[in-house]
């Protein structure tokens, strides 16, 4: 497990990271979400160490993360970046070797890993030669050659096609099935909705919310119910505890400020005939950001 | 994860070192410019050796009893001919550079025909002449002098300039692609440094150690092997300071690059380094004659390892002088690079504008 700790970080005057805390469990994959500037980046780069806290800690089962330690880690960096006059697998080989791993194991996991992201049949092109999306998988093989303990990726899906965001999904998940903790930050909330296990949300600075994704819909799930009914619903408004967001003959979607009057409406609505539907709405990851982040 | 180990700071370095020297030696540009360099070595040590052979023998026709008195002239090729005016011709025509014909005026049994000066050299070759003492018979001569100062202040020049743009671009490079960010996250960036100022310091010193291979080769295949022995200390010298002295260098491009984010400002960013390093080269080649500036330039880290060998080789040196100027370099060495890795590991993830040096060496 990883756990950032109070983190706070200025550049120059301005603070950039205040008292910045949540972890990333083993095993999960953790979603980071936040506007542009809201101190993702900055909050990764420190958990490589690439950038210095002015105060806190990033602790890995308890103890201090050190110089060391980061090599164990797997980063893609917003900002991509590969050496364009190298060969794919031969930079992805070096990459490995940096990071500690011998020649014959660092081959064997980049062959693994260009075949897995189907790029075997580039390995011997330039990376300038490769398409945006190709480099883009390359820049995913660097950050996992060495067989991470920790993932850390930054906007890994941003420049995928398709088909490109389903592989990456996959190798992902099942980097986190066999025990990894990953956290990945994006912008593409649909993507974050369908992958992550936990969620933290960041804003100016701050963690404003963070836990299970089924937390966090509890807890900022606006309590918005359907009601769908044989029979005309309009007397829905006469129920207490119940307000009504839109109405039209049969259906209705109305605000419940506890379970009890939700349940009383349907109560009601079984008394006067047939229920054809009666939903909780889960809220979305949009609405859940939006409402977090206000 | 068995088969994991921590790479310690000398492995790291020395992958890096290997990258930058593999992908040096992968571009052809870097190769051709090196083949013409080595050529153009070996050419002149050749074209040298050839001058040298051919102006030992000055071309003389002679005549009659003149003959006999032209041969025993070692330093004369000797052409035999029927007539006086047959040897005229020649000169005239210029296959010879004189003649000598039979006179018996003036006791001397020959006299000299030339175009239209008095050839000095064949005058004293037939000569007696009085004994001569010089009082500092090891001193150089002044023409040999100017092409010592040119070839060690060329050398020089090109070798830290090739590898210490080489450096500049490198560290750019990795700036521009933001590929550091990934490097920073899994190597210390001490290590990154040092590969790199190793990498290429292995590929200057492989290029002077070829060039002076060449040059030895040449010199005692011509037949110049007494030149190559009044170089071999000042040479000795020139490798060891040079050593030194371009660690020193790399590390200042490495750092004035990294101020900058793109390939198209290294040029301006490393200007000044740039400037160092073609200062003893000017200095050098204007003031070989000149004792004084030699001694300063020999003690000025910059340029003493230009100054130093320089002096070595004109014997002006005490025995003890390269060993401080060794000593004042390494000082000036150790200096540069606890305040270029410095100023590097901050400005390598300040990207866009140029970062400003104080801001550089401030956090």
């Amino acid at each position: 497990m990883l756990l950032v700790d109070h983190i706070n970080r200025s550049f120059g005057t301005k603070q950039v990271l205040h008292d910045v805390t949540f972890s990333v469990d083993s095993g999960r994959m953790t979603g980071f979400v936040g506007a542009n500037g809201s101190g993702k980046t900055t909050t990764m780069r420190i958990i490589l160490g690439v950038l210095s806290a002015d105060s806190g800690s990033v602790l890995r089962d308890g103890k201090p993360v050190e110089t060391a330690d980061h090599r164990r880690f797997g980063y893609m960096p917003e900002e991509r970046g590969l050496y364009p006059k190298m060969k794919v697998a031969e930079q992805i080989i070096y990459l490995a070797r940096l990071h500690g791993v011998g020649p014959s194991v660092a081959q064997r996991n980049t062959a693994t890993l260009l075949e897995r992201l189907g790029l075997a049949d580039r390995a011997d092109t330039p990376v300038e030669s490769l398409s945006l999306g190709n480099q883009q998988r390359a820049q995913i093989a660097a950050a996992l050659v060495h067989d991470p303990e920790i993932l850390v990726l930054d906007e890994p899906f941003s420049g995928l096609d398709p088909i490109a965001v389903e592989t990456v999904q996959g190798v992902l998940t099942e980097r986190a099935a066999s025990g990894v903790p990953v956290l990945f930050s994006s912008h593409q909330l649909d993507i974050v909705e369908r992958l992550c296990d936990d969620l933290v949300v960041i804003a100016d600075g701050s963690i404003r919310a963070s836990g299970s994704r089924e937390d966090l819909r509890a807890q900022y799930g606006n309590s918005l119910y359907e009601l769908v009914a044989a029979a005309d619903v309009s007397w829905i408004r006469d129920v207490k505890g119940v307000t009504i967001q839109s109405l039209s003959g049969h259906s209705a979607v109305f605000k419940a400020e506890n379970p009890d009057a939700a349940q009383r409406v349907l109560r009601a609505a079984l008394e006067r005939g047939p229920v054809m539907r009666f939903a909780l709405q889960e809220p979305s990851l949009a609405q859940i950001f939006q409402e977090v982040i206000q | 994860m068995s088969e994991y180990r921590t790479p310690s700071f000398a492995n790291s370095t020395s992958l890096v070192a290997m990258r930058e020297i593999t992908m040096k030696l992968r571009s052809k540009a870097f190769l051709i410019s090196t083949a013409i360099l080595m050529l153009a070595v070996l050419a002149s040590v050749l074209v040298g050796g050839i001058l040298s052979a051919s102006t030992s023998k000055t071309r003389v026709a002679a005549t009659g009893a003149a003959v006999a008195v032209a041969e025993k002239v070692p330093s004369l090729m000797v052409t035999e001919v029927d007539s006086v005016s047959a040897a005229r011709h020649l000169v005239r025509i210029g296959t010879v550079e004189a003649a000598i014909i039979p006179d018996d005026e003036r006791g001397f049994g020959v006299s000299i025909v030339a175009l239209d000066s008095i050839p000095q050299s064949l005058v004293s070759a037939l000569s007696e002449s009085p004994r001569v003492e010089l009082l500092d018979p090891h001193a150089i001569n002044p023409l040999l002098a100017y092409f010592a100062a040119i070839a060690f202040g060329l050398v020089f020049f090109m070798s830290a300039m090739t590898f210490g743009t080489t450096i500049a671009q490198s560290v750019v490079e990795e700036k521009q692609t933001r590929i550091v960010e990934i490097l920073m996250s899994t190597i210390s960036v001490r290590a990154l440094l040092a590969g790199k100022v190793i990498g290429n310091s292995i590929l200057a010193f492989a290029q002077i150690a070829v060039i002076a291979g060449l040059a030895s080769i040449g010199l005692t295949a011509t037949g110049q092997s007494s030149l190559l022995a009044s170089f071999g200390p000042s040479i000795a010298w020139f490798v060891v300071s040079f050593i030194f002295g371009f660690i020193m260098i790399a590390a200042l491009y490495s750092a004035t690059a990294s101020l900058v984010s793109r390939q198209e400002d290294v040029g301006s960013a490393t200007s000044p380094v740039m400037i160092l390093v073609m200062l003893p080269y000017i200095l050098v080649i204007a003031f070989n004659d000149n004792p004084l500036v030699l001694a300063i330039m020999s003690y000025v880290p910059f340029s003493a390892p230009v100054g130093m060998p320089m002096r070595v080789f004109l014997g002006q040196a005490a025995w003890w002088e390269p060993l401080l100027s060794l000593a004042v370099l390494l000082i000036t060495t150790t200096a540069v690079i606890a305040l270029g890795s410095r100023i590097y590991s901050n400005a390598l993830l300040k990207t866009g504008a140029r970062v400003k040096l104080s801001d550089a060496l401030a956090r």
